[in-house]
């Protein structure tokens, strides 16, 4: 029976090839392999992750997108048709990894930001300071003081707040889902830009805790490596109701997967499944997850902020508006384009509403209600430069995570196999030889340039737009206008069309 | 660009309008004649226990509907039509009008927000402004160059103890009455040069705490953030100042310990109140604020960078607070004292005197 294209053909060029294996040695998904005198390329095992290419002295390797043209048709596209037959095959769940590839117009691309001309003048960051700090937190309605004699006293206190050198923060990835080298790369990314990293609802690794004032520990459903010393040492903690990437859905990391590190840091046993169920099996309800928040903030004495994360579904305003009642002092909201290691792809593709849209809904809800200071709203999912963080942080985010856009920067490549746990460049894998080519140092080293430029960059978009303080570019619809979107689209985001 | 001017007798002493109308005519290249306007303080004496509204009406017949709307909410001590003349230049848009109110009773614990929110209602048909509520005192504006606004109001007529004026060249909205300056919110105005980058953060938290813009410009919130931060949350002026134009982060790093923990919690809880952009600003009100006793103050303040010109001068029992020194040289030849205060620092100047 006819079995699908593959989507990728494997080109080795032989007048090149020196025949030194090592794209062999390297190929983790075993799309090449040695044939007596020359190397043989198995197309429909390559996945396009690029580490042959890159690693081949002699540049011999190109690899081509679907070489097979096939009939086509606008509805049975090749990927539809590629489900089918892999479905027919299987009979299973098709898995995936990264974030939705279906909806291909994203409204941070239809935004556009403003800059000063002759009215007003342009500030020049290279001249004059632009501010990017950035606290994450319940802020109180006014300030009061005590006069003493002359002066005055803070009598105002306020609540425990992360602060953020910058308004980038490092979303929530376990250990377990990449590799121990990984974790730490961005722990000390993290430290080095003074943002947080998200610990996942693996635990944190022994190694990681140096970190710690810079990671924001995970309390997700599987409740894997939850003990008082780990709440203590996370900056704050973030409680994981879902996530974009698959909402409503829980998480499976396979017993394979479960080394004795893993198993340390999870406090699970070595080989066994973790399962994360898809709803926290004591909330099954916002008053549960009111107690939770409670109980997280009485374990840590007050001292850190407790962050709520759920996906952006439909009612994601009215949620967001139970949740900051329910004591969070901040929301994240996962948008339908969020990343992930692995997800079924129908859930991926067909669920949840783009970030843009949550952030400007939940964000005018909160206002309505007169609550809007008493949480701060982070956005993720699809944050791919500092244009969408400007654009994002304008429509009411105070801040954005970035997971996707990070591991990039350790040299992901994208090739979307996370789920297999064989990823070429060490980052979503547990085998020690695969973790071998990730070094954390490098890693962290550019993982914080990527957090430099895109922090000098928005320094350019606010000092471009008259502005010397991102606390004044948030919630700022008016520097925002639409380009090529429907009325219904810029009413909800409340900004209106270029031009008017 | 635009002129702002205003004057201050610390005494309380009355004193015409023709220093502050020559003052602020001197710099009538600041603006373009889409917008002038003063505010006085001390101008009704015999009615100073009274709130006076100084509304414009689209028509006649608007001004049997606001006094309505008035009469459900407030009781009205007198009303009549506030004298202007024929100038040439000016077209009559609105009719303007002033009545003397009071709280009723019951309302009378709590009678300054409840003139805000009467106001703000008034302001929200769409066709009656009110543009100042505050006690013995008033705003009076229009399209015009500052001059003719002053003709057309008869200001000649007026006495009072403090003055402020603006010449509008407006670059965000188009000209309109409602849209010169001074913005008023109860006895508390506003003169305004710049243009306001964070206004949408501003507006939308303003909104947080019940104000509504209704004048379609960037300055609308600087009369508002005041009047929170002042009035509402009794910070004091130089407190209220560090707010709107705060320090930069890398000079709080260097601050003593309880300097410091202010300045943080004041960024960190009024954030969106900063004000972004640059702005030369004069503020007046006909009391004390928290931290300073007197009868009236006056305060002028620029952005944190000084992005627009502010320049302060005094002589005698006088202060002057101007975009520019010609202005003030203009009606006072040999000042004691000239100054450019320094960016984001207020100048406090206070009435001390019986008003």
């Amino acid at each position: 029976m006819y079995s699908s294209v593959p989507e990728f053909r494997v080109l080795i060029d032989k007048q090149r090839c020196r025949l030194c294996k090592r794209c062999i040695e390297n190929c983790s998904f075993g799309a090449l392999e040695w044939r007596g005198d020359k190397v043989k390329a198995f197309d429909d095992r390559c996945v396009a992750c690029l580490r042959c290419v890159s690693m081949c002295p002699e540049d011999a390797i190109t690899l081509r997108r679907t070489p097979s043209d096939v009939s086509a048709h606008p509805v049975w596209t090749e990927n539809a048709r590629r489900d089918v037959f892999t479905q027919s095959r299987t009979g299973a769940i098709l898995l995936a990894s990264t974030g939705n590839e279906l909806h291909e117009s994203i409204i941070f691309d239809h935004l556009l930001l403003d800059a000063c001309q002759v009215t007003n003048p342009a500030i020049d960051p290279l001249r004059e300071p632009i501010e990017l700090r950035t606290y994450i937190g319940r802020k109180p309605r006014s300030v009061e003081f005590e006069a003493i004699g002359d002066s005055i006293k803070l009598k105002t206190e306020l609540s425990p707040a992360l602060r953020l050198d910058i308004p980038i923060m490092i979303a929530q990835m376990s250990y377990g889902a990449i590799s121990l080298e990984a974790h730490e790369a961005l722990a000390r990314a993290a430290v080095m830009r003074g943002t947080t990293m998200g610990s996942g609802e693996g635990g944190l690794h022994k190694n990681l805790y140096p970190y710690s004032d810079h990671i924001i520990v995970q309390v997700a459903s599987g409740r894997f490596g939850v003990h008082p010393a780990y709440l203590e040492a996370g900056a704050a903690v973030e409680i994981k109701i879902g996530q974009g990437a698959k909402p409503g859905i829980g998480g499976h990391l396979p017993g394979t997967k479960i080394t004795d590190e893993i198993s340390e840091a999870r406090m699970i046993p070595i080989g066994a499944d973790a399962i994360s169920p898809a709803p926290h099996h004591d909330i099954y309800s916002i008053e549960d997850l009111a107690q939770l928040v409670n109980s997280l903030k009485e374990a840590t004495r007050y001292k850190k902020p407790v962050l709520v994360k759920i996906a952006a579904v439909h009612n994601v305003a009215a949620i967001s508006s139970g949740i900051c009642r329910a004591g969070a002092d901040a929301i994240v909201i996962d948008g339908f384009r969020a990343g992930t290691g692995a997800t079924p792809k129908v859930i991926r593709d067909n669920v949840g509403i783009p970030i843009e849209l949550a952030i400007a809904v939940v964000d005018q809800r909160l206002r309505e209600e007169g609550i809007r200071r008493e949480t701060s709203l982070i956005a993720s999912g699809t944050i791919r430069n500092s244009g969408d963080v400007a654009k994002a942080i304008a429509l009411g985010a105070d801040a954005v995570k970035i997971g996707t856009a990070a591991l990039i920067a350790l040299g992901c490549t994208v090739c979307k196999r996370c789920y297999t746990g064989k990823c070429a460049w060490g980052i979503a894998t547990q085998d020690p030889k695969l973790r071998s080519r990730l070094d954390p140092a490098d890693g962290a080293q550019r993982v914080s340039n990527l957090l430099l430029a895109w922090s000098i960059e928005l320094k350019e978009i606010l000092g471009a737009a008259g502005i010397n303080s991102i606390e004044s570019l948030r919630g700022n619809r008016d520097r925002l206008r639409g380009y090529g979107l429907d009325h219904t689209t810029l009413e909800i985001l409340g900004v209106q069309h270029a031009g008017s | 660009m635009c002129s702002i001017l205003g004057i201050v007798n610390a005494s309380g002493k009355l004193f015409s309008a023709s220093s502050i109308i020559e003052g602020i005519t001197l710099m009538n290249e600041r603006c373009n004649g889409l917008g002038g306007g003063f505010a006085a303080y001390g101008l009704y004496p015999e009615y100073k226990e009274y709130y006076a509204l100084h509304i414009l009406l689209k028509d006649f017949e608007q001004k049997d509907r606001v006094e309505e709307m008035l009469k459900e909410h407030v009781d009205i001590y007198k009303d009549e039509e506030i004298e202007t003349r024929n100038v040439q230049g000016i077209s009559q848009d609105y009719l303007p009008w002033r009545f003397f109110v009071d709280v009723p009773e019951r309302y009378a614990h709590d009678a300054d927000n409840y003139i805000i929110d009467l106001s703000m209602k008034i302001n929200d048909t769409g066709n009656a402004l009110v543009i100042s509520s505050g006690k013995n005192m008033g705003v009076f504006k229009a399209i015009g160059y500052p001059d003719q606004v002053a003709k057309l109001y008869k200001l000649e007529k007026y006495e009072a103890y403090m003055w402020l004026a603006h010449g509008r060249y407006p670059t965000n909205t188009r000209g309109w009455w409602g849209g010169a300056h001074p913005f008023s919110i109860l006895d508390c105005s506003i003169v305004h040069n710049g243009e306001i980058t964070s206004y949408g953060t501003n507006r939308r938290f303003l909104e947080l705490y019940g104000y509504k813009c209704s004048y379609f410009t960037d300055s609308e919130v600087l009369a508002y953030l005041w009047d929170l931060l002042v009035r509402r949350h009794k910070l004091p002026i130089d407190v209220a100042s560090e707010v709107l134009a705060p320090p930069f982060w890398e000079q709080i790093e260097r601050m003593p310990g309880e300097k410091r923990r202010i300045i943080e919690a004041l960024r960190i809880t009024y954030g969106p109140a900063m004000v972004n952009g640059p702005f030369g600003i004069v503020i007046a009100n006909s009391t004390g604020l928290t931290g300073v006793a007197g009868n009236g103050t006056m305060v002028g303040l620029s952005d944190r960078i000084k992005l627009r010109p502010l320049v302060c001068a005094q002589k005698d029992d006088y202060t002057f607070m101007a975009s520019e020194e010609s202005a003030i040289k203009a009606v006072c030849k040999n000042p004691d004292i000239v100054w450019a205060p320094g960016a984001g620092k207020p100048t406090v100047a206070t009435v001390t005197g019986d008003v």
